[in-house]
């Protein structure tokens, strides 16, 4: 690390190219806590949301209509207000509704912090994007073939769970791909709520060292890595997903 | 292996799709170990009398019972109906994402939650059967249409199933694969599975059916053994249907 620490502080002196996350210890720290906070918030955000997608495709196919309103209902929402107002709705307005409790240090909390209400807020508008994207899948799959797995004795529950859901999902792979990635850029309103991801690294970073130019180029960077990482995984679980002799 | 035991019992029933009446007044029996082919022109309400005897679709009035299990039941155990029923489509709806031998082991195993050796086993010995044993692992987008529908059929036997049900399955495949189909079924009703077979073949219907009944516009016209079927047929509207297939 020496080296490059040393160069880096050299581009600093001699060009005023200044990128104290490469050789400022307590920089890079506040960095890589940022980019730790924004993958680890985009996996659980990930994997909830998928949980939230298929369970709401799964309503939507119930026979009772009361469930698959209130699924509607919740798509709507999610689909049709913007997810920064969503969050500080939810961090504000319904933290406030509910009771504070004490943590270890005897102090009182709000029931869920801040990394919480980002956690809730993007798998819900993720979530609400997915339930669409399933419910598309599950209607590109032929009548025909849940009518055959409904001949075997199969229930409705488990054609969804073996039959119906391995080929919808195989159908909105792409969508669903494109819909993580616009999560994953979503991560970062969690900022306007003081989640310390990237950008509120950055951010931190640049009101000290004054460096915003600098910072920009970072972020702008890393999120393209992070995007094309995201992007890679998707392909190759669509690769690894297909069927020899059949196109979704 | 005829018995006079009946095992499919179909009395009076009636079938409507809003307001149009699909099935009107259809009665029908199928001995245990029988063969019976139902004919008539596309639209006359075969494929939903199919339907309707394995439950897929609601009767409206009248009575099927399938090996003492009444249909119309509102208490009906479905998964009891089922296992007894092995249906056969004109389009094989085989799940793609399965290769041939897990398509015919996953009702047994996912549904049946029977032993998966012994599944496995059954389901070699039932490929080997419809004689696609060397497809056991390839998948069903990658099979013809005959070796597809062969496959469709070793999948509802794994069942175990009392009576076959068959919506002309070889509709859709050219003459040389159609024999191969044609071959397997036959085999099936000669070694005793009792089979109601919904088919344009008349050959084939002629051959292999110990009843054949006629249906148009949802009732049935006309039904008689085969030889007395093709050559004495009374109604004028069955003669006018044989003349144009035959
Ligand atoms: N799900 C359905 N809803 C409305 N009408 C239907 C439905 N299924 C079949 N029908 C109608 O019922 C009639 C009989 O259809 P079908 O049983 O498929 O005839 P076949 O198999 O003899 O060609 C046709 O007029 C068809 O349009
Ligand atoms: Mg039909």
């Amino acid at each position: 690390m020496q080296p490059v620490a040393e160069f880096f502080r050299w581009l600093a002196d001699a060009h005023g190219i200044n990128l104290t996350i490469f050789y400022d210890s307590v920089d890079r720290s506040r960095f890589l806590t940022g980019l730790f906070t924004t993958i680890w918030l985009s996996i659980v955000c990930i994997f909830l949301s998928i949980l939230i997608g298929l369970t709401g495709a799964l309503i939507q196919g119930a026979h009772s209509p009361i469930p698959r309103a209130a699924v509607r209902s919740f798509v709507q929402f999610f689909r049709n207000t913007p997810p920064l107002v969503q969050l500080a709705f939810f961090y504000f307005a319904v933290s406030a509704l509910l009771p504070m409790v004490t943590d270890r240090h005897g102090v009182k909390v709000p029931l869920i912090d801040n990394v919480g209400w980002a956690i809730i807020s993007f798998s819900l508008f993720a979530g609400a994007f997915n339930v669409e994207i399933f419910r598309s899948g599950i209607e590109a799959v032929p009548k025909s073939t849940i009518e055959a797995a409904e001949a075997l004795g199969y229930t409705r529950v488990k054609a969804y769970l073996y039959i119906i859901m391995p080929l919808a999902f195989r159908v909105c792979l792409p969508a669903l791909g494109n819909n993580l990635v616009n999560l994953v850029k979503t991560t970062t309103l969690a900022y306007a709520i003081g989640v310390p991801e990237l950008l509120y690294a950055a951010a931190q970073i640049w009101s000290e060292v004054l460096n915003v130019r600098e910072m920009m180029w970072v972020l702008l960077f890393t999120y393209i890595i992070i995007v094309a990482v995201l992007v890679f995984v998707m392909h190759r679980w669509e690769r690894a997903l297909r069927i020899p002799g059949y196109s979704a | 292996m005829t018995t006079t035991q009946p095992i499919v019992v179909i009395e009076n029933v009636e079938k409507r799709f809003g307001a149009l009446v699909v099935l009107k007044d259809v009665s029908l029996t199928v001995k245990r170990g029988e063969t019976i082919c139902i004919i008539g022109p596309s639209g006359s309400g075969k494929s939903t009398l199919l339907r309707c005897i394995n439950a897929l679709a609601p009767i409206d009035k009248g009575q099927i019972t399938v090996d003492g299990i009444a249909v119309n039941d509102p208490a009906l155990d479905k998964l009891a109906l089922r296992r007894r029923v092995g249906v056969v489509f004109q389009q094989y709806n085989l799940f793609p994402h399965k290769t041939a031998l897990q398509n015919i082991m996953m009702a047994p195993v996912q549904v049946l939650k029977e032993d998966k050796v012994e599944v496995e086993a059954r389901a070699r010995r039932l490929l080997a059967k419809v004689k696609l044993s060397e497809k056991a692992d390839v998948y069903p987008g990658e099979l013809s249409g005959g070796q597809q529908q062969r496959v469709a059929i070793a999948r509802s036997l794994a069942m175990n199933p009392k009576v076959m049900l068959f919506d002309e399955v070889t509709a859709a495949l050219d003459p040389e694969t159609k024999k191969e189909v044609l071959h397997t079924i036959r085999e099936l009703a000669t070694e005793g599975m009792t089979c109601v077979l919904v088919t344009h073949e008349m050959g084939f219907a002629r051959e292999v059916a110990d009843h054949i009944y006629f249906t148009d516009g949802g009732v049935i016209v006309e039904h008689g053994p085969p030889a007395e079927f093709f050559a004495r047929a009374k109604e004028e509207r069955t003669r006018a249907f044989l003349e144009q297939v035959l």
